[in-house]
C-alpha cells in the first residue's frame, strides 16, 4: 500500500470514528478513549526513535509537558484557538528534541538516554519556577464557551482532535518506516558503524528522528490543558508517561507502526479497567511488571509472536 | 563586604558537605556504568530502598540508621548479584543491552518506586538520631552534624572502595574487566564472575548511601528520580570509572548546587546537575580527569 493510499485510509477511518462516536451517549466513553488515543500517539512517537533507530528516550514526559505548557502559555497570552495551540506545542517540543539530539547524539547512545531522563527533571524545575504558567500551584484553563460543529460538549472537540492527531502520527510513522530514510534508521539500529561506513548520514538521520519523535509527543500534550481544565507540573511531568510510552511498543513489537498501536490499545484499555476497578497505583505497577516481563522473556513483543507463528505455518 | 564573604565561605562548606554525600550516591554508578558498562539507571531506586530499610529498622528497634545499613549491606550485595545475573542472561549475553537492557532497568526503577508508594504511601519519612540536632559553629560558619556524619562515612566508603580496587587481587580483576574483557578471557578469567561481584558491590554502596540520605533529609519514594541526573553527571564529570575522579566530581557538583541555592533559591538546585551533565557531554565528554 502506498503512503498516499494509507494516509487516505487512515483519515477516512478517523472521520468514521469521529462521526460514529457521536452516536454514543455515555460521556465516560470519551474520557476513557481520549487517554487510550493519547497513549497511541506517545507510543508511536517513541517508536520512531526507539524502535526504528534504536535510541532510548526516557523523557516522554518532558516532551509531552512541553506541548501542554506551550498551550497553557498561549492560553494565558491571548486565549489562542485550539489549532494554534496544537501547532505551536508540536513545534516547541520538536525544537527541544532537536536541541537535545544535537547535543548528545554525537556520543554513545546511552548518553542520549541519560540526558532525556535528566531533561524531565530540569524542565520540571523550570516550570515550577515560571509563574506565568502557574508555577508549582498549577494553572486553571477554562474550556471555550462556543463549541464548533454544533457538538454537545467540548470534550467531543478534544476527542475528535485526538482521533485526527492519532491518524496523523500513524501516517508519519509509516511513511518514515517505508521510505529510504527508514531503511537508513534501521541500518543505524542494527550496526551504526557499518551504516556510517556505507555512507548513511547517521548523525543527521538520528537528529531528524529525535526531532520528529519529540514533536509528536508534544502534539499529544497540547490538548491536555483543556482536557483536564487544570495543569500542574507534577502531573504533567508524571513518570507514567515515560514508562507507558516505552512499555507499549516493547509489548506490541517495535519493528513496525502496528506494534505500538497494538501495545497502546491493549495496555491502555487494561489500565482504564484497572484504574476504575482497583486503583491507579496498582495500574502503574502492572505496567512496570509487564514491561520487565516482556523485555526479558519476549523481546520482540506480540508482533514477534505473530511473526514466529507465520514462519512456523509457512514451514509446515 | 564582610557579609558576602561569610556567605561565600558558608556556601563552600555546605557544598563540600553535600558533595561528600553525593560521592556515596555516585560511587556505585562509577563502578557499574564507568567500569562494567552496565547502565544501571535503577541505581537511585536502590538508594531509596536503602533509606526505607534504615527507616524501618530504626523505627522498630531504634538502631542507628547508618550502622544498620553497613550491617545489612550483604543483603544489598546479594540483591545486586541476582539483578546482574538476570541482566546478563537476558540481555548482555544476547548483545541486546543497549536498548532492552536500559528498558529493563527503567522497569526495575519504576516497580521499586511504585511498590514503595503502595507499602509506605507518599508521606515524607525522616530518621532522628542522637546527632541530628547538634551543630558545630566555627565563627560565622555552621557545620551541622546531620551533614558532617554522612560526609565522613561517605568519604570513608569511597576511600575503602578505591583501596579495595587497587590493592586486592579481585579489585585489580575488576579494573582489568573495565579495560579489556577479551584479554581477561584469554587469560582464563571469567568476566561474568568478576562483573557479577563488582555489580553487587555497587548495589551494596547504594544501600549505605540510602541510609546517609535519610539522615540528611526526609525521604519519599519518588525523590530517587532527582538523583538519576546527579549520579550520571558526577560519574561523567569525574571521568567514567575513576573513583577519585568521582569524589572530585561530587565536590564540584555539591559546591555548584550550594551556590545556586544560596544565590538563586533552592528551587533551582535540581537543574544544576543536568546543566553540568549537558555541558560536560557537549564540551568534554571524557570528564575533568579523563584520558
Amino acid at each position: 500500500m502506498s503512503n498516499k493510499l494509507f494516509a487516505a485510509v487512515a483519515f477516512a477511518i478517523a472521520v468514521a470514528i469521529a462521526a460514529g462516536s457521536q452516536l454514543i451517549g455515555n460521556e465516560y466513553f470519551f474520557t476513557a478513549t481520549y487517554t487510550v488515543l493519547q497513549f497511541i500517539i506517545l507510543a508511536t512517537a517513541w517508536n520512531i526513535l526507539g524502535g526504528y533507530t534504536g535510541y532510548v528516550n526516557f523523557g516522554t514526559a518532558a516532551f509531552f509537558a512541553t506541548g501542554a505548557y506551550t498551550a497553557v502559555a498561549l492560553y494565558n497570552a491571548f486565549h489562542a484557538p485550539l489549532i494554534i495551540m496544537i501547532v505551536a506545542g508540536t513545534v516547541a517540543a520538536g525544537l527541544v528534541g532537536l536541541a537535545v539530539g544535537y547535543l548528545t547524539l554525537r556520543l554513545r547512545g546511552v548518553f542520549f538516554a541519560i540526558a532525556t531522563l535528566a531533561l524531565a527533571v530540569v524542565l520540571y524545575t523550570f516550570v515550577v519556577n515560571w509563574d506565568y504558567v502557574g508555577g508549582a500551584r498549577g494553572a486553571y484553563i477554562l474550556q471555550p464557551r462556543e463549541i464548533p460543529l454544533g457538538l454537545p460538549r467540548y470534550i467531543h472537540v478534544l476527542y475528535i482532535a485526538m482521533v485526527f492527531m492519532c491518524a496523523f502520527a500513524l501516517v508519519v510513522a509509516r511513511a518514515i518506516e517505508t521510505s529510504t530514510l527508514g531503511r537508513g534508521l534501521a541500518a543505524i539500529r542494527d550496526d551504526e558503524l557499518a551504516a556510517e561506513c556505507s555512507g548513511v548520514p547517521t548523525l543527521r538521520l538520528k537528529i531528524f528522528s529525535a526531532t520528529v519523535s519529540g514533536a509528536l509527543m508534544g502534539m499529544a500534550g497540547t490538548t491536555l490543558p483543556y482536557y483536564l481544565s487544570y495543569v500542574e507540573p507534577s502531573s504533567a511531568f508524571s513518570l507514567s508517561y515515560a514508562v507507558n510510552s516505552i512499555a507499549m511498543p516493547l509489548i506490541g513489537g517495535m519493528m513496525s507502526w502496528l506494534g505500538p498501536l497494538i501495545g497502546a490499545v491493549l495496555l491502555g484499555t487494561i489500565q482504564q479497567i484497572v484504574q476504575v476497578t482497583v486503583s491507579s497505583a496498582w495500574n502503574l505497577l502492572i505496567v512496570g511488571v509487564l514491561l520487565v516481563l516482556f523485555v526479558t522473556l519476549a523481546p520482540n513483543g506480540i508482533m514477534g509472536w505473530f511473526d514466529a507463528w507465520l514462519r512456523a505455518r509457512r514451514r509446515s | 563586604m564582610e557579609f558576602s564573604a561569610a556567605l561565600l565561605v558558608s556556601a563552600i562548606v555546605a557544598g563540600l558537605l553535600l558533595g561528600g554525600f553525593y560521592a556515596a550516591v555516585s560511587v556505585g554508578i562509577s563502578i557499574s556504568f564507568g567500569m562494567l558498562d552496565v547502565v544501571n539507571i535503577a541505581h537511585p531506586a536502590f538508594i531509596i530502598l536503602g533509606s526505607y530499610i534504615a527507616y524501618i529498622v530504626n523505627d522498630r528497634f531504634g538502631f542507628d540508621p547508618i550502622l544498620v545499613s553497613v550491617v545489612l549491606s550483604p543483603v544489598f550485595f546479594a540483591l545486586g548479584m541476582a539483578l546482574y545475573r538476570i541482566y546478563y542472561l537476558a540481555f548482555e549475553r544476547r548483545g541486546q543491552e543497549s536498548l532492552r537492557g536500559l528498558a529493563f532497568f527503567f522497569g526495575v526503577l519504576f516497580i521499586t518506586e511504585v511498590s514503595l508508594v503502595l507499602v509506605f504511601g507518599v508521606d515524607y519519612r525522616l530518621v532522628q538520631t542522637g546527632y541530628s540536632e547538634i551543630t558545630w559553629r566555627f565563627g560565622e560558619i555552621d557545620v551541622p552534624m546531620r551533614l558532617a556524619v554522612p560526609f565522613a562515612v561517605s568519604v570513608a566508603m569511597v576511600a575503602g572502595v578505591q583501596s579495595f580496587l587497587t590493592r586486592t587481587f579481585f579489585g585489580r580483576a575488576v579494573l582489568a574487566v573495565a579495560q579489556d574483557q577479551l584479554a581477561l578471557r584469554l587469560m582464563g578469567v571469567n568476566p561474568f564472575r568478576v562483573k557479577e561481584l563488582a555489580f553487587a558491590l555497587s548495589i551494596a554502596t547504594a544501600g549505605v548511601a540510602g541510609a546517609l540520605l535519610i539522615v540528611i533529609q526526609p525521604v519519599q519514594p519518588s525523590i530517587g528520580r532527582e538523583y538519576i541526573g546527579l549520579v550520571f553527571a558526577v560519574c561523567v564529570l569525574g571521568g567514567m570509572g575513576s573513583i577519585w575522579g568521582t569524589l572530585i566530581g561530587a565536590f564540584v557538583l555539591g559546591i555548584a548546587e550550594s551556590f545556586t541555592s544560596t544565590f538563586f533559591g533552592p528551587s533551582w538546585a535540581p537543574a544544576v546537575s543536568f546543566g553540568l551533565l549537558l555541558a560536560t557531554l557537549a564540551f568534554r565528554p571524557t570528564g575533568l580527569f579523563g584520558r
